[in-house]
């Protein structure tokens, strides 16, 4: 069972029912479970859209486009039906955040499903687990089992009138399947290619109708916006990052977990007083800020960065999914971009050229020049290759592998020239079984 | 769309609103280079080769799916762009083996280009690539994973352009591979589509890997000998010590109304000319009985001896004559006129796989109510009766498919079962067995939501066949004249089997019926033919009733195999002294006295007519030491029976100048632009009379239709014909008779007796069958 | 396809009843696809050719269809796996937390290689990516059930309690 941990910085807003048993819907009743949707439903769909506007609610998953923008993009005629879909693929890695609210507080998903349903004017809800959470995938469906028991999801929601129904999906292992578009075609029984866009989800999504696609923490964060209002959740965060985030703090530190800290939250705080510091008293040699695909940071970028999209964004890294993956001094960054990139190749969908062939080729190049087969012009290479990646690939897998690759060879270049000439890896130590070929 | 102007490069561009970016730059000649786009099949933006720079938006757009607006700047040239592309193809060929000097595709492979263009020089690739032995999924198709850029068009292909979906494609990222239906087999059309599309050399055809390079290839556009669509056919064509081999078949320039499609017959069943059973030299019959090898000389002298011999004893009505469906229309003129004004017989026929002078007769006296294979592929709504055109009429139903799925045609099937072509239908009418004839009755009784929807429809072209006959073809056809006022309210498509089975009919290949349906019994018909017998002649069974009775003295059979295909028991032709021209010694040559190797449709000149009325040209692509043009062999008979050749063929006599070669210059071997130039210049090209184009004005001035577009028809166009008969003439025998029809019904990998001398075809029929089994028995 | 279900049936009753349901459930038939073969891998073993004929038929797509969505998720397989098929995260998280040495103290203690699957068919294992535990890293799977914040030294009483399931009952998830 995953170990929850508590920092007095925190400020509990999405995890305020952690470790609560709140999965059990009598308990989310007595912790003001559903509350939210009550309030909605008596103020209409303008008002709520309105107040996640304000809320400056921005999108957990790693984009961070504002959540009331998106949803105000559903017409509000369709001739289709519209849908509501959550995003519980959850498989940047570095990121846990969503396992823990599937686990400890399911129901506010389903709450914050139906509010966006009653915002837009959808009937249907999908949430979409990947398929290595099974155990919460069944937590969810008793969730929603439990729900529909009580009438608050149906043909009749609360006796409103309303209907809305929630499906519960599983995936099967793939990462790109986090992609919305790419999530939409797996839940119509495809393969995880994302789709062409324009049109974009809000117009044309799953089955051709309109729909909402929002990261479960997202959508766990939309009751708690109503219940506590726009303005006084907006006031958690920093300017136009309205309220906390889940921060998965993660690698070489003292006490790794998954905190809730207000948006802007220091970073260098974040390591060395909630994460309890680097691991066994070491130096920090980096960290990842917002899960695997987010470029890395010197000890000396995080002095004073605040831990918002866009303080993250003037860093030259991104907030991403929250997932901060702390380094080590006796860390091989050779060794660590190869495994990042490893999971991109192993991820890349194959439809576009550039993520296909990029990752492919920067994973191989990577292999040699760890086992100490490299060559100089390797280590422009891997820039090289990298660098028309960026920007040209069918969907952000393709950056998602190049940013972080630029920012090791980068930032850490030496290293990789400590690796040239047969020499080998000179952060191997005895005992420690080294990455070879995958 | 209303037009919208936008910038591309500096310049200007304007395009309906909604173009893709891609077409309207291409249209404007400025290149886009692209891999997975391909029009008419969906858009992938996969390969994004396509990258351009659109003013204010802040990644690089693929042009394949950018539509255009107005007011909007793009850049395509920019060092941005530039540096885009050839990553691109670095990228690409870092796992792409560069085995190009083996490969099928190497000279014209799209990615090969595209490096030229805007590759790099240099290779920075240095790792291990990606291998995977390669696969032989039918006989006719090979994969080769590691050539493979995964551009999905071969996918997109079978899937979307056939209604097949028979590849897939499994696993992902730089595992990713294109996979067949049947595990490691392709259980499909075999119509080669994918290999056609692939830009590389992935996937490879059967028939020709590893035969050639492109560019010792000749490339001669023509006519398919197949069926009776008239598929433009490019043959790869090779010099030999016999002549010149085949050795693939494509429509590589996509011209003429199939575009890039072919079918497996099209696509690899050329192999029966270059077929060991050949005939490559005359064989006379000699004392004992036995069919021994001739000269040219002799052997023509033989038959021309007897044939005169028999006419001046017995009369013309003592010979019989039996035409093919596979020859040019010159030749089925040019045989007919040899047997009504040499022989002096109206004895002649054909086997008959549907019945054309049905639908004339249902078509008298009207303009305009023939469509051909481009109204269909335009057509609004069709209605499609009986038959199966996936089965016998691939290019019918790829237009059908195409133009259901680009332009939302409206299909109506009515069928007696379920055909493939009902997937596309918007609506099907299920007609009991048999129930044909009863078709227009129910459709004017109008009281199925079929027919209200049919009657809806403000223009219909109407296809139907064989299963139409006699009456039922005149009242099918009296039905669709009554649909109004509307010019286009409807058009008719009548469907028959062979390469030029409708030319045989044009050409009055009929014992009652002169070319153009003029009935031989008409007041001054082909007045100018000399010796023109007024009363109809023998129709195929009544010439062998009467061979049998020991009352045919000779009979000529041109290209068909009667014996065969009448089930005549051979020794029915034992008094009848038999001349036979064809490829092969079929079951008819046998039993001949005199047999002439003629030559095949890819080894002639002249014109054929597809079954919807388009002319087409046909040119001389291979070559076979020893077999002549049916043309040639008949103006040689009719030579050495005495008669002076330039009454039947009308070539050069008055001085017109002859064109010896000198004017082609460097265009040399592109006939046509050759004719074009004769034409511009008032010039024929009326060289020997062994030119079939020396007699093609001759059928332009007597036969009614086939006063048409020369000039299109010379440059390779097709151009539409349809048949003018006279109302109110009088159906012979011919049309009474329907029996006389006997269709071929052949499937996507049969082809008469062509089809037996393939050996491609048989053994993709073998393999289609076997995945039949498979099926069947899971 | 029918010569299998004529004869022996692919799926038990219980889970053809779940999948009659399963595929009314959706707007769409085939949205079924995934999970029905996910279900019938953690009820078969693996995605027999027998199990794909059948998930075919049920949604109504070619059987190449069916193969086309399965080989690209990468928890389907395609051949037997062990009763415990034990993955081991070694993304970044895991990784910086000894993800390796867990990975090879599975392949000492097992005998088996990556991908490898014991005599007995018991166990087999497997490197996978992250399982989105990063922050109880090291973790693993087995089959559904998650073991983090480990340490080699737990490895062979992990395996214990696979081996002996009654004593351990209610262990771990």
């Amino acid at each position: 069972m995953p170990r929850l941990v508590s920092h007095p910085d925190e400020v509990k807003i999405v995890s305020s029912r952690f470790g609560k048993g709140a999965a059990n819907i009598d308990r989310y009743l007595e912790l003001g479970g559903y509350e939210a949707v009550r309030k909605c439903l008596a103020q209409g769909p303008e008002w709520i859209i309105e107040e996640m506007k304000a809320s400056g609610l921005r999108g957990r998953g790693g984009a961070g486009f504002s959540t009331g923008m998106k949803w105000s993009f559903v017409p509000k005629q369709s001739a289709k039906p519209k849908y509501i879909l959550v995003n519980g693929d959850e498989s940047e890695p570095g990121t846990c955040k969503d396992h823990l609210i599937f686990l400890h507080d399911p129901h506010s998903i389903i709450e914050g499903a139906i509010i966006a349903g009653l915002a837009v004017g959808a009937k249907m809800g999908f949430i979409y687990l990947r398929g290595e959470y099974r155990y919460l995938i069944e937590i969810m469906e008793r969730a929603v089992a439990d729900a529909y028991e009580r009438g608050f999801l149906g043909k009749n929601i609360f006796g409103s009138g309303n209907e809305f129904q929630v499906i519960t999906q599983t995936g099967a292992g793939a990462y790109e399947v986090g992609e919305e578009s790419a999530l939409m075609e797996s839940l119509e029984g495809k393969r995880g290619v994302p789709r062409i866009r324009p049109p974009f989800p809000a117009v044309v999504g799953l089955y051709g109708g309109p729909t909402v696609i929002n990261n479960a923490e997202t959508m766990a964060n939309v009751p708690h916006i109503i219940r506590m209002g726009a303005a006084a959740y907006a006031a958690v965060g920093t300017p136009r990052n309205g309220g906390t985030r889940l921060f998965g703090i993660s690698g070489h530190v003292e006490r790794p977990g998954v905190y809730e800290l207000p948006m802007g939250y220091n970073l260098k705080k974040m390591i060395y007083e909630v994460g309890g510091g680097v691991r066994g008293g070491r130096k920090l040699k980096a960290v990842v800020p917002g899960g695997s695909s987010t470029p890395v940071l010197l000890p000396e970028e995080i002095e004073n960065l605040g831990m918002d999209f866009d303080q993250v964004g003037k860093a030259g890294s991104m907030l991403g999914s929250g997932g901060v993956v702390v380094i080590d001094d006796r860390t091989c960054m050779v060794e660590f971009a190869l495994r990042t990139i490893s999971f991109y190749q192993h991820e890349s969908c194959g439809w576009c050229i550039p993520c296909r062939e990029g990752t492919d080729w920067l994973k191989k190049s990577l292999t040699r020049f760890h086992a100490g087969f490299g060559t100089a012009s390797d280590i422009d290479n891997i820039q090289y290759l990298a660098e028309n990646m960026l920007g040209r690939t069918f969907c952000p897998l393709g950056d998602a592998a190049a940013m972080p690759t630029l920012g090791f060879v980068k930032k850490f270049r030496q290293e990789f020239e400590d690796h040239l000439n047969g020499k080998p890896c000179p952060y191997a130590r005895e005992g420690v079984p080294q990455l070879t070929v995958v | 769309m209303a037009d919208v102007t936008f910038i591309v490069d500096g310049k200007k561009l304007t395009a309906p609103a909604g173009t893709l970016l891609i077409d309207a730059c291409r249209k404007a000649g400025i290149e886009i280079p692209a891999f997975c786009y391909y029009p008419g099949l969906s858009l992938q933006a996969a390969c994004r080769m396509c990258l351009v720079r659109q003013e204010k938006v802040p990644k690089l757009q693929t042009a394949c799916t950018t539509t255009v607006a107005e007011g909007q700047i793009f850049y395509t040239s920019t060092p941005e762009i530039e540096q885009a592309r050839k990553a691109m193809i670095e990228l690409l060929l870092g796992n792409h083996p560069l085995d190009c000097p083996v490969c099928d595709a190497g000279g014209e492979c799209e990615l090969q280009d595209m490096t030229f263009k805007y590759g790099a020089g240099e290779s920075r690739m240095v790792d291990v690539k990606r291998h995977r032995d390669e696969q032989q999924w039918s006989p006719a198709v090979f994969y080769d994973r590691p050539r493979c850029i995964l551009c999905y068009r071969c996918i997109r292909m079978c899937g979307e352009g056939m209604d097949v979906w028979a590849l897939g494609i499994h696993n992902r990222g730089a595992n990713s591979v294109i996979v067949p239906n049947d595990g490691h087999q392709l259980d499909c059309e075999q119509c080669g589509m994918c290999i056609d599309v692939c830009p590389v050399g992935a996937l490879t055809s059967g028939t020709y890997r590893y035969k050639t390079r492109p560019w010792e290839m000749s490339h001669v556009s023509t006519v398919c000998t197949h069926c009776g669509d008239g598929c433009k056919v490019t043959l790869g064509v090779r010099s030999t010590a016999e002549g010149a081999e085949i050795v693939r078949a494509d429509n590589r320039d996509k011209s003429g109304i199939n575009g890039d499609f072919l079918c497996a017959k099209g696509r690899f069943s050329f192999d029966f000319v270059a077929s060991a059973d050949r005939l490559t030299e005359p064989l006379v019959r000699n004392a004992q009985g036995k069919l021994e090898p001739a000269t040219w000389e002799h052997a023509i002298r033989v038959a021309a001896r007897k044939l005169k011999e028999i006419r001046d004893a017995r009369g013309g009505s003592a010979i019989g004559v039996i035409g093919s469906n596979r020859t040019t229309n010159e030749e089925n003129y040019l045989l007919q006129k040899f047997a009504r004004t040499v022989l002096t017989t109206n004895n002649i026929d054909h086997a008959r796989s549907t019945d054309y002078a049905a639908f004339a007769r249902a078509l008298a006296g009207t303009e305009g109510k023939t469509a051909s294979l481009r109204d269909i592929a335009a057509a609004s709504a069709i209605l499609l009766v009986g038959g199966n055109p996936t089965e016998e009429h691939p290019l019918l139903a790829w237009l059908l498919r195409t133009n259901v799925r680009l332009n939302r045609a409206k299909l109506y099937v009515a069928n007696s079962q379920p055909i493939k072509l009902d997937r596309q239908a918007k609506a099907t009418q299920r007609l009991p067995v048999g129930s044909y004839k009863d078709l227009a009755a129910f459709l004017v009784q109008g009281e199925s939501d079929f027919s209200k929807a049919l009657a809806a429809e403000e223009s219909l072209v109407v296809i139907f066949g064989e299963e139409f006959r006699g009456d039922a073809a005149e009242n099918l056809v009296a039905w669709g004249l009554k649909r109004g006022p509307n010019p286009d309210s409807v058009r008719f498509a009548y469907l028959g089997d062979y390469a030029n089975s409708r030319g045989a009919a044009d050409m009055g290949l009929f014992p009652d019926l002169l070319p153009g349906y003029v009935p031989v019994t008409a007041p001054g018909a082909f007045a100018e033919y000399a010796n023109l017998p007024a009363t109809p002649g023998k129709s195929m069974p009544q010439m062998l009733e009467a061979a049998a009775k020991g009352e045919l003295g000779a009979l000529l059979v041109v290209g068909a195999d009667t014996v065969s295909r009448s089930s005549l028991d051979s020794a029915a032709l034992k008094n009848t002294f038999v001349v036979v021209q064809d490829l092969f010694l079929t079951e008819t040559a046998a039993v001949a006295d005199v047999v002439l190797p003629a030559a095949s449709l890819y080894e002639k000149s002249g014109t054929v007519t597809n079954t919807y009325g388009d002319i087409q040209m046909v040119r001389k692509a291979a070559d076979r030491a020893g077999v002549k043009p049916d043309f040639e062999i008949l103006v040689r008979l009719a030579g050495a029976m005495g008669v002076d050749v330039a009454t039947l063929v009308p070539f050069s006599k008055r001085g017109t100048t002859g064109d010896l070669g000198q004017s082609r210059g460097a265009q040399a071997g592109e006939a046509d632009r050759h004719a074009v130039w004769l034409e511009a210049n008032g010039l024929e090209p009326k060289l020997s009379p062994f030119d079939p184009l020396a007699v093609f004005d001759e059928i332009a001035r007597l036969v009614p239709g086939y006063t048409v577009d020369r000039i299109n028809l010379f440059a390779g166009n097709d151009v539409h014909t349809e048949p003018r008969a006279t109302p109110g003439f009088v159906p012979v025998g011919a049309i009474q008779s329907p029996s006389l029809v006997v269709p071929a019904h052949d499937t996507l990998f049969t082809s008469g007796t062509l089809g037996c001398y393939s050996t491609t075809l048989r053994q993709l029929e073998e393999h289609q069958s076997k995945e039949l089994a498979k099926a069947a028995a899971d | 396809m029918s010569a299998n279900s004529e004869t022996l049936p692919v799926f038990s009753s219980a889970l053809a009843t779940r999948f009659d349901a399963l595929v009314e459930k959706y707007p769409v038939k085939r949205s079924a696809l995934v999970p029905m073969l996910l279900y019938a891998q953690d009820e078969v073993g693996y995605l027999s050719d027998a199990v794909i004929a059948e998930v075919a038929r049920r949604i109504g797509i070619t059987e190449l269809e069916v193969r086309n969505v399965a080989t690209y998720y990468s928890m389907l397989r395609f051949k037997p796996a062990g009763k415990f098929n034990i993955q081991v995260c070694t993304n970044i998280a895991c990784m910086l937390r000894g993800g390796y040495e867990i990975y090879e103290r599975f392949q000492q203690e097992l005998g088996i290689g990556p991908k490898g699957v014991t005599p007995d068919g018991l166990f087999s294992l497997e490197e996978v990516e992250c399982i989105g535990a990063c922050c109880w890293a090291p973790a693993i799977q087995v089959n559904y059930d998650f073991h983090d914040e480990l340490d080699p030294d737990l490895v062979p009483g992990i395996l214990d309690q696979y081996r002996n399931p009654i004593q351990n009952k209610g262990k771990n998830a």
